[in-house]
């Protein structure tokens, strides 16, 4: 258990997926996801890992193939990025509706236009209503702890669907960090290897992926539905599980920092949560009564928590690397619908911050967190979302 | 045929689908079966084969059978594949079989990837030339000057005025080891090829052309007498290529105009509509005899080496 290395976060995945034994990886590059599938070709090259390795011509293949893998009772595996993940898009449905489990690393990275290689939420929360289970983490230690739970919890008889891990490019991906792995053994206990409910199997012979007309297509949507919601249970024993041989405690859906009788929150996602912690310590020491909700599970998302979290709160600031155009950020549309008609429920801004890339540092919480008590006293409704650090200097003629 | 062929009993594809009647594609696939035994897993993208064997509830497959998408059916299967390979179940073998709408189009840059990497998978075309499914739209495998509803003949169209993509050759230059075409109406030559294809690994394509009553206008019960005058007259030429030659051909016995062909159905009937359509039939013509002249597919014009059938 004391095995503690200096590793890139890419590589900290790579060598979490090695040991949990995927039958089958498919991979095609895309940055900053690429390390961690050129990390397990090398393995799956060096014979350090027994895996099938495909190699496709596209990312929708990528998740294809992984998605056949998974419907012939092999457990399996790709990562992907951006227009990556864009491009899987219409298979992740299918895949949920069809009950497939298998991992995604979804590498976050912006949406094109314009092009850009930098991090934000958009491509992964796009996916927020295909039925895949979403997770964000902080640091590439939880990123390792959260893929050996990520396979336990998709193949998990009740839920069975694919589960994404979420974490931010470079800024994880490509960044050391000292990480404590499991022994082979401690994995293998934690994590059997894959028993599909049903599978491809000629002596067995099922069909898969049938036509289903308006007497019951509603149905099966509502069973994903309810694989999430009642899943939320089982994902956090599994979370408690882990934590347990790992020791270290990452929370459950999401981890509730300095909350208790806190009047302004803000909820936060991915590795921005590190900064915030850091922010909310130093406001609390000035005496401001200041929490963070990191919201570690998007998808189902976890409203039961996050509400009994925020419990007393004057305010809650959202912060979003997310749009969605036309409206706000997506996590505050999720939270103010859970909120309305809730007695005594607090007020919540959308404020997005972090697109593209745009460095959120000590001070920009700190500005979020001031314009969030400005508004907290004011009657006005907080109805349009509030654009951290927007530069109105380079907008184009005519933009207000 | 006998009755005994007929039983479900002895069928891994069986009666109680939802096929037009007179589809050429059920009783493609039902042979297809025939032919490959009962230890496979079969990979269908969305098309009319998905639509009619798989309303919720009902299936006539007989073997494992899994649909997924449109355009990933080579992938899918390649997944199969993996998860068998890595499961170590040597005896259980991947069948891929899709329309043309899947694989001379949407599916193309999915089943060029799994060519090109050679996984061990038998994908077989039912190729009806036109998305069926959705009433009959254009695909590249629609022939030069048919109507399809989105490329209808009309007072300023003929219809379809490209030729119908090579599939077999592009196919073929992956460096396959084996790649055939087939016909509905031979139903014995057709098992003969599935069974030839499935004694070789890696990837592996047949294409065969379908005959369709409902998108092409013929009565349902001409499925068969259709689908000969397309070999007969050239315009579908049926041959085995191994590794990248051409093996074997089936001969012509005799070979009929392309008219007699055109004229059976609708999707044609534009072009005997008035004597400009004349040119037309000419063009036709000359791509079936440049298919006959390509494959040697009359007697006199079969190449030495090659093994001729009747």
């Amino acid at each position: 258990m004391n095995n503690t290395s200096v590793m890139e976060g890419s590589e900290a995945v790579a060598v979490a997926v090695k040991a949990c034994r995927p039958h089958v990886i498919s991979a095609y590059p895309i940055s900053p996801q690429t390390h961690i599938v050129e990390s397990l070709a090398r393995m799956v090259a060096g014979g350090e890992l027994d895996s099938q390795y495909v190699r496709v011509e596209s990312e929708f293949s990528a998740a294809s193939v992984i998605s056949g893998a998974s419907a012939a009772g092999s457990r399996s595996y790709t990562a992907s990025s951006s227009q990556g993940l864009l491009l899987m898009t219409e298979v992740f449905y299918a895949s949920a509706g069809m009950r497939l489990p298998f991992v995604i690393t979804g590498v976050n990275r912006q949406i094109s236009a314009p092009i850009s290689i930098q991090v934000d939420h958009q491509d992964t929360m796009s996916l927020r209503d295909s039925g895949v289970i979403q997770f964000y983490v902080e640091s590439s230690q939880e990123a390792y702890d959260t893929h050996m739970a990520a396979f336990k919890i998709a193949e998990d008889p009740g839920i069975l669907l694919p589960v994404m891990v979420c974490m931010d490019g470079w800024i994880l991906t490509h960044s050391y960090e000292r990480i404590t792995l499991l022994e082979q053994d401690e994995v293998d206990g934690f994590l059997p290897p894959f028993q599909p409910v049903n599978s491809l199997d000629v002596n067995d012979p099922k069909s898969w992926g049938s036509y289903a007309e308006e007497d019951m297509l509603m149905e099966f949507k509502y069973a994903v539905h309810q694989a999430m919601q009642s899943g939320k249970k089982r994902m956090k024993e599994i979370f408690t599980e882990l934590a347990q041989i790992t020791g270290r405690d990452h929370g459950g859906l999401i981890e509730a920092y300095r909350t208790e009788d806190a009047e302004f929150i803000l909820v936060a996602m991915g590795s921005v949560t590190g900064t915030v912690k850091e922010a909310v310590d130093e406001l609390r020491s000035e005496g401001k009564a200041l929490g963070l909700i990191k919201l570690r599970c998007y998808r189902p998302f976890p409203h039961e928590d996050i509400l009994n979290a925020i419990k007393g709160a004057r305010a809650v600031g959202v912060m979003e690397a997310n749009f969605s155009m036309g409206s706000e950020g997506a996590v505050s549309m999720d939270l103010k619908a859970k909120l309305c008609g809730q007695k005594d429920a607090p007020l919540v801004v959308s404020f997005i911050a972090g697109l593209g890339g745009r460095e959120i540092n000590i001070n920009t919480v700190r500005n979020i967190v001031e314009e969030l008590e400005g508004v907290a006293g004011s009657d006005v409704p907080q109805l349009e979302p509030r654009w951290v650090g927007l530069n109105t200097d380079i907008l184009p003629k005519g933009v207000e | 045929m006998s009755t005994q062929n007929l039983s479900n009993d002895q069928e891994l594809f069986v009666s109680g689908h939802r096929a037009c009647h007179g589809c050429g594609m059920s009783l493609a696939v039902r042979h297809i079966l025939k032919a490959t035994g009962k230890d496979v897993i079969v990979v269908t993208p969305t098309g009319c084969l998905e639509t009619f064997t798989s309303p919720y509830g009902y299936s006539p497959w007989r073997v494992p059978w899994i649909h997924h998408l449109f355009e990933n059916g080579p992938a899918i299967a390649t997944g199969v594949v993996a998860a068998l390979k890595a499961q170590k179940r040597e005896s259980e073998r991947v069948v891929a079989i899709g329309g043309d709408g899947s694989t001379f189009d949407i599916g193309f840059g999915s089943l060029s990837g799994m060519l090109e990497r050679g996984d061990d998978v038998l994908y077989i075309c039912v190729d009806n030339g036109a998305y069926m499914n959705t009433g009959g739209q254009r695909s590249s495998a629609s022939p030069i000057y048919s109507s399809t509803t989105t490329d209808p003949a009309g007072k300023r169209s003929l219809g379809k005025l490209q030729k119908k993509k090579d599939l077999p050759t592009i196919i073929a230059a992956h460096g396959v080891p084996y790649v055939a075409t087939a016909s509905v109406a031979y139903l014995k030559d057709l098992q003969k090829k599935v069974k030839k294809a499935m004694g070789y690994h890696g990837a592996r394509y047949i294409q065969i052309d379908s005959t369709c009553p409902s998108v092409w206008g013929f009565p349902s019960d001409q499925t068969l007498e259709v689908a000969r005058r397309g070999v007969q007259s050239g315009m579908v030429p049926l041959f085995e290529m191994e590794d990248g030659e051409v093996t074997k051909v089936r001969k012509i016995k005799k070979k009929i105009p392309v008219e007699e062909y055109l004229k059976t159905q609708k999707r044609f009937k534009h072009i005997f509509s008035d004597a400009d359509g004349r040119e037309e039939i000419q063009t036709i013509q000359a791509l079936a005899d440049s298919n006959i002249e390509r494959y040697g597919l009359l007697k006199k014009t079969a190449p030495q080496d090659a093994e001729v059938q009747d």
